[in-house]
């Protein structure tokens, strides 16, 4: 199924940290979509962020990750409920918010996906890969946002 | 995104991965495989020359793709990774899991 994709971007009056451009698309819950959101924030970014490689790669990947488990793991794929992505960005900064409408999970305690045990597993690398390719993770208490940040100088 | 499945030489099944391989499209590349596991092929070569990026529902696939045909007696090999994509499986530590070599010739040659 295709869905028509739209993104709202706004200037931001008084930002901090040099974060002064906002992007929001709000996502249903199917997988055939990742692709075509990560390469429309990525469009917006890649003529304001000083590094391009950065965007080509980890944040594309993180982007895609993020929604990609927000619609399976979060959502369920369940056809009801929606994926926010708000991304506030500057030239030297990205802030990537993913938020779903599931219950939330606990990123606290996650198995280590590279130890020799786990690595014939099919799954169970998504958020190690997030942290590895971000330089900051937060999550809201109820573990059903995550935001994910990159700077570069 | 898309996938191309030739048969080469030598009966190696070589999948070219055409844009991601992502949440959206690792069923498709799975079933795929699947299929010519099925059809009795034995040998794979997954090309990742035209690749941009692979998320870790893609690397999962990889995994399990490369049990199921070594359940089968078969044979998996990955190339044309670009550096990107290499720190990719170096991270996981999946370079240790698969055969990779860095062009689709010296794969198919190392059939």
């Amino acid at each position: 199924m295709s869905y028509p994709l739209h993104a709202h971007l706004a200037r931001r009056e008084r930002a901090e940290g040099g974060l002064d451009a906002e992007l929001r698309l709000r996502l249903p819950s199917d997988v055939g979509v990742v692709e075509e959101a990560v390469e429309l924030v990525a469009r917006h970014l890649e003529a304001a962020f000083v590094d391009r490689r950065t965007i080509r790669f980890n944040l594309r990947v993180a982007l895609a990750e993020a929604i990609g488990n927000a619609i399976l793991y979060g959502n369920t794929e369940d056809e009801a409920k929606g994926v926010a992505v708000r991304v506030l960005f500057g030239r030297n900064v990205v802030e990537m918010e993913v938020t779903d409408e599931g219950c939330g999970f606990d990123y606290r305690y996650l198995p280590d996906p590279t130890l020799p045990a786990n690595r014939m597993r099919p799954y169970g690398r998504g958020l190690f890969l997030i942290r590895q390719l971000v330089d900051e993770v937060r999550f809201n208490d109820a573990g059903n946002s995550i935001c994910m940040i990159l700077r570069r100088a | 995104m898309a996938f191309s499945v030739k048969k080469h030489a030598g009966g190696v099944v070589v999948i070219e991965v055409d844009g991601q391989l992502i949440v959206g499209n690792r069923q498709e590349l799975k079933q795929r495989v699947l299929d010519a596991l099925e059809a009795g092929d034995r040998k794979f070569l997954i090309d990742f020359t035209r690749t941009g990026y692979i998320d870790s529902s893609g690397l999962g696939v990889l995994v399990s793709l490369s049990k199921k045909i070594r359940d089968e007696g078969g044979d998996l090999r990955l190339a044309g990774l670009n550096e990107d994509l290499k720190t990719l499986f170096e991270l996981t530590k999946l370079d240790t899991l698969f055969a990779i070599t860095d062009s689709a010739q010296e794969a198919l040659s190392a059939f």
